[in-house]
Order: structure tokens, then C-alpha cells, then sequence
């Protein structure tokens, strides 16, 4: 166990020891702030809630979330340190998962910056503070979803760049799912049960309902094992890549 | 401790390594040599667990490199090529990281990052972040972190590669310390090296293994085992002096230092014999020495004639 917090640790480290995880969250913090502000419209709606910020936190995600994950598995390829990685005991489950928890901690960091809004809207006026803290774990699952799939896919190429409009696309494939802009077409060809089917893979439809204030088992097992799903195939395609190297 | 049983690997239709076998025990040190391409990078990275081989079988101290890895990594240190190591943090850090990776205790870490701080010198750059250090201190740190846990199995890839002679010397000393406990396999394309280190060679190219004997029995497979060399000023004049003596086959002139090679029949030293002849024939001569062979013409033959 000390070797895999170690392990963690390390992870954690390289974000922090560098401007990463800085540039990060300052650039988070901007857009989703400005998005809040300008698309959101948080003064003309005339209630202190944080449903606007919830509301367009995915869109922010789906800009950033590629660019904090495409570097890692593709850095430790290009750089060579995959195989200094690999010769250290380590099975590849504790690898994925050790990148994973690291790159949480940067996406909930960059979250919980938001957190002043949330005490500004307290003394502005009086918002539901059960609604808000579920719109912070709902937000918090879907982000690591996005990390799982961007962690992932970043092991399908060395260039950084490849791996970020890859990310980028399959994210927005994600949101889309759920939304009725991207159903109501699917809507005219197949089934109510294909349409339903297809909105409840969406990262965007659990969290609408999650952030509404209702949280059901549903919502919090669809992250769960959507990420899962994505972490397990990272373990495979991993270990597929690395026999081919 | 280190075993290979018929290992191939293919990428694509190229065959990288081809029915590559060899047992290396503890108290060894075995030269891989071989020219680039050769599948001495391959065959390192099968023996790590990182590459599957497609057929046979490699296991360090008994354990399965594919079937065991967590097991065989226990045993094992390997430095690769092109020493890749994390960056971003000090020396120190990123070496206590390694410790507490192989599982060590916060105290035993510890005092296994003092111990190799101290084989390797590299007590002035404890503090120094990794990226901000020279080629040679970089590789010297990815060392340090190959080592530390003291492996029963030693894999090095180009250990001293891009290492000032000082530092050289002082990897070769801790390669000869580990070399005690350690089986180590050590590529390199130093033959300086594997002469100096290596009690045995295996010769490589084009994935096959062409050779593998002490390294004593390759020298004396050189064309220069046994010839008697010496700097003249007057080479022609020495030439002279030994031309038709009986014994002697042939001559050789090293166009960089100006040696004369004497290539003399049989396996009884002649040296000797020629340094008497010479100061009977009054040519001044310097530095007569009987030659044990060279295992870069050895190695040049045998790569040549294979390839």
C-alpha cells in the first residue's frame, strides 16, 4: 500500500511541480466564472442559484478536460519513462488508477475554486444549499467520467495534439447524447427505446437531473461505472500497446 | 538468476530477436554486444517484462517475466536506454519515490538513497531538480534508481554512455561492487568496457546471438592474441631488424599511434625474444608489450562474416 500512495504521490507532484495544474485551474476558474457570468446571465435571472454555472460546466470541461489528460500516457511513451514506470513493481491497475486519482484531485481543485460563488450567492441572498451540493457531486462524477475516457484515449497516440481533438470529439459525442438538439434527429429514425437508450449513456443527462436536486441511484451508478469502464479499458489497451512497442 | 529460453520477438515481418537463449548466475557480468539494430534493446525489454516475447520463455531469479511480472520485477533493475526518468523533481525526491516504490519503509528508503548517494557521488546534487542536470548526472541518477534496492538481477543498457572518464570510473566500480550479488547483463558498445568489466561476452546481430564465451577465450580468437607491440621511431629499420626470423608471420603499422604489430607463430610469448633482437640490432624501441587480443577486431569478424 505505501508503494502505491507513493506512487499517487508522485503523480499528484508532477502536476503540482510544474505550472500545470496552475494554469489549469486559473484558466477553469476564467471560463467557467466568465461563462457564469456572460452566458449565464447569474444577475438577470434574479435568483441565487448556481444552476446557470452547472448548467455550462460540461461545455467548460469539454475544452479542458482534453488538455489536462492528453499528456498522460502519451508523455510517458514519447519521453520513454513508460518503461522506467513499467520496470518498477507495479501492476497496470495501480498505474491507471494512480494517474486517475491525480488527475482528479487537479479536475476537483479547479472545482471546488468555484466555491466563492457559491458564498458570494449565500450573502447575496438565500440559494438551496442541499440543490448546490449535489450540483458539486454531480459535477465532481462527471468530471472524473471525463478524466476516465480522456485518460484512456490518451494511450492512442504520442502526439499530444492527436490525442486532444480525439479526446475532444468522443467528450463531446458524450454530452451530445444528451442533448435534444443531437436526439431530436435520432428521434425521427429510431425507436422512443433507441432515443432513451442513447440519452441515458449521456454525461450530460445524468447531471442535469443530479444538479436539478434529485439524486438517484441511477445517476451515481452511471458514473461510477461509466469511469470504471473507461479505467478497465485503459488496462487493456495499455497492456496491448505495450507489447506492440 | 537471469534466464532466456529461445526468445523471438517480430515487429511486423522483421525478425527482432530469433531463438535467443542464455543463463546468467550470480557473481557474473555478461557483456551484450552487438551492432545497432542488432535486437540487444529488444531482447533487454523481454527480459523486463515490458515486451512479450511472441515465442520462448525469459525469467529472472526463477520468476516468469509474462506470467509473473509483479514477481520478477521484485528482482530485477534495469537501466534503460536513453536512461528515462521522471524530470520534474530533485534528486532526492525522485530517488526516495523509487525506494518506496520497491516497497521500502520510510527509514530503509532512506538510508538506501544515503547508500547510493554515496557509491555514485552524487551528494552535490541532492537538491538540484532532475531537469536542470547534465546528460551524464541524469543517466548517473537513472542509475542510482536501477540500483538502489540491490537487485539479485541487473539489467544495464548503455550504463556509461555519455559519462565523463571520472564518472566512468567511478559507474565500473559500483557495476564490479553490485557484480558480487547481482547477476548483470550489460549492453553496451564500449568494448572497453565489456574487456574491462565483463568475465563474459555474448556477440549479437540481426536478432541471432552469433557468440557467447568468456571474454578471455574471444581474445584469444584475435588475430593480435600473442603479437608483440612496440612504438619504434625507426619502424622501418625494426622491421628490418625481425624480418626472417623464425616465428614470425607478418607485421601491422597502427596508422593513428605509430605501433608496430609483430604477429609471431604458436602460443609461447615472444616478447621476449623480439626486445633482445632489437637491441642486438641497436633499434631503439619504447613500450614492448605482449598483446592479449582485441575484441574490437573479434567482434568486427564475427559481425562481418555473419551479416
Amino acid at each position: 500500500m505505501g508503494a502505491f500512495i507513493a506512487l499517487v504521490k508522485r503523480e499528484i507532484l508532477s502536476f503540482f511541480l510544474t505550472p500545470l495544474a496552475l494554469v489549469f485551474c486559473v484558466i477553469f476558474l476564467l471560463l467557467s466564472n466568465s461563462f457564469v457570468f456572460y452566458l449565464g446571465d447569474l444577475y438577470e435571472i434574479g435568483q441565487a442559484s448556481m444552476q446557470s454555472y452547472f448548467r455550462l460546466l460540461p461545455w467548460v470541461c469539454l475544452l479542458l478536460i482534453p488538455a489536462l489528460t492528453m499528456r498522460s500516457w502519451s508523455e510517458e511513451f514519447s519521453s520513454g519513462t513508460m518503461e522506467f514506470l513499467d520496470a518498477l513493481p507495479f501492476p497496470v491497475w495501480q498505474l491507471v488508477l494512480a494517474k486517475f486519482i491525480a488527475l482528479c484531485s487537479v479536475g476537483f481543485c479547479a472545482l471546488a475554486l468555484s466555491l466563492p460563488l457559491w458564498v458570494s450567492l449565500s450573502w447575496l441572498g438565500m440559494p438551496d444549499h442541499g440543490t448546490i451540493m449535489l450540483g458539486y457531486f454531480g459535477s465532481a462524477m462527471m468530471i472524473a467520467s471525463m478524466i476516465a475516457i480522456g485518460l484512456c484515449l490518451s494511450t492512442i497516440s504520442e502526439n499530444q495534439l492527436i490525442v486532444y481533438i480525439v479526446t475532444s470529439l468522443v467528450l463531446l459525442i458524450c454530452l451530445l447524447a444528451g442533448y435534444p438538439l443531437a436526439l431530436n434527429p435520432i428521434r425521427e429514425i429510431f425507436s422512443q427505446t433507441f432515443v432513451d437508450l442513447v440519452s441515458s449513456l449521456s454525461l450530460l443527462s445524468h447531471l442535469q437531473s443530479i444538479t436539478r436536486g434529485i439524486l438517484e441511484m441511477r445517476d451515481v451508478l452511471f458514473y461510477a461505472i461509466s469511469s470504471a469502464f473507461w479505467l478497465i479499458a485503459n488496462c487493456i489497451v495499455l497492456k496491448a500497446k505495450k507489447s506492440k512497442v | 538468476m537471469i534466464q532466456a529460453q529461445r526468445l523471438n520477438k517480430k515487429f511486423a515481418a522483421i525478425d527482432a530477436v530469433r531463438d535467443f537463449s542464455f543463463n546468467v548466475e550470480k557473481g557474473e557480468i555478461v557483456a551484450l554486444l552487438g551492432p545497432n539494430g542488432a535486437g540487444k534493446t529488444t531482447c533487454m525489454r523481454m527480459l523486463t517484462g515490458y515486451l512479450k516475447p511472441d515465442r520462448g520463455m525469459a525469467q529472472i531469479a526463477g520468476f516468469d517475466c509474462s506470467k509473473q511480472p509483479i514477481l520478477a520485477k521484485r528482482q530485477l533493475g534495469y537501466l534503460a536506454e536513453h536512461a528515462p526518468i521522471y524530470k520534474e523533481q530533485s534528486v532526492l525526491n525522485f530517488l526516495t519515490f523509487v525506494a518506496r516504490a520497491r516497497g521500502f519503509s520510510k527509514a530503509k528508503a532512506n538510508s538506501a538513497v544515503d547508500e547510493i548517494f554515496q557509491s555514485l557521488n552524487l551528494d552535490s546534487i541532492t537538491f538540484q531538480p532532475i531537469h536542470t542536470l547534465s546528460k551524464g548526472s541524469m543517466r548517473r541518477v537513472a542509475l542510482a534508481a536501477a540500483v538502489l534496492h540491490r537487485p539479485p538481477a541487473l539489467l544495464l543498457d548503455e550504463p556509461t554512455d555519455g559519462l565523463d572518464p571520472i564518472q566512468k570510473v567511478v559507474v565500473r566500480k559500483l557495476i564490479l561492487d553490485l557484480s558480487k550479488n547481482s547477476a548483470i547483463i550489460m549492453s553496451t558498445h564500449q568494448i572497453d568496457e565489456a574487456l574491462s568489466l565483463c568475465q563474459r561476452t555474448i556477440i549479437m546481430a540481426k536478432g541471432t546471438k552469433l557468440r557467447d564465451q568468456a571474454t578471455d577465450d574471444l581474445l584469444m580468437q584475435s588475430k593480435y592474441h600473442n603479437a608483440v607491440s612496440f612504438v619504434a621511431k625507426e619502424s622501418i629499420a625494426a622491421r628490418a631488424a625481425l624480418d626472417g626470423l623464425s616465428g614470425i608471420t607478418g607485421f601491422e603499422q597502427n596508422a593513428l599511434d605509430g605501433r608496430l604489430y609483430v604477429f609471431v607463430q604458436g602460443n609461447k610469448p615472444q616478447n621476449q625474444m623480439i626486445a633482445e633482437k632489437l637491441t642486438q640490432k641497436n633499434v631503439p624501441f619504447t613500450d614492448i608489450r605482449l598483446e592479449y587480443g582485441r575484441l574490437d577486431e573479434i567482434f568486427s569478424k564475427i559481425v562481418i562474416e555473419a551479416c
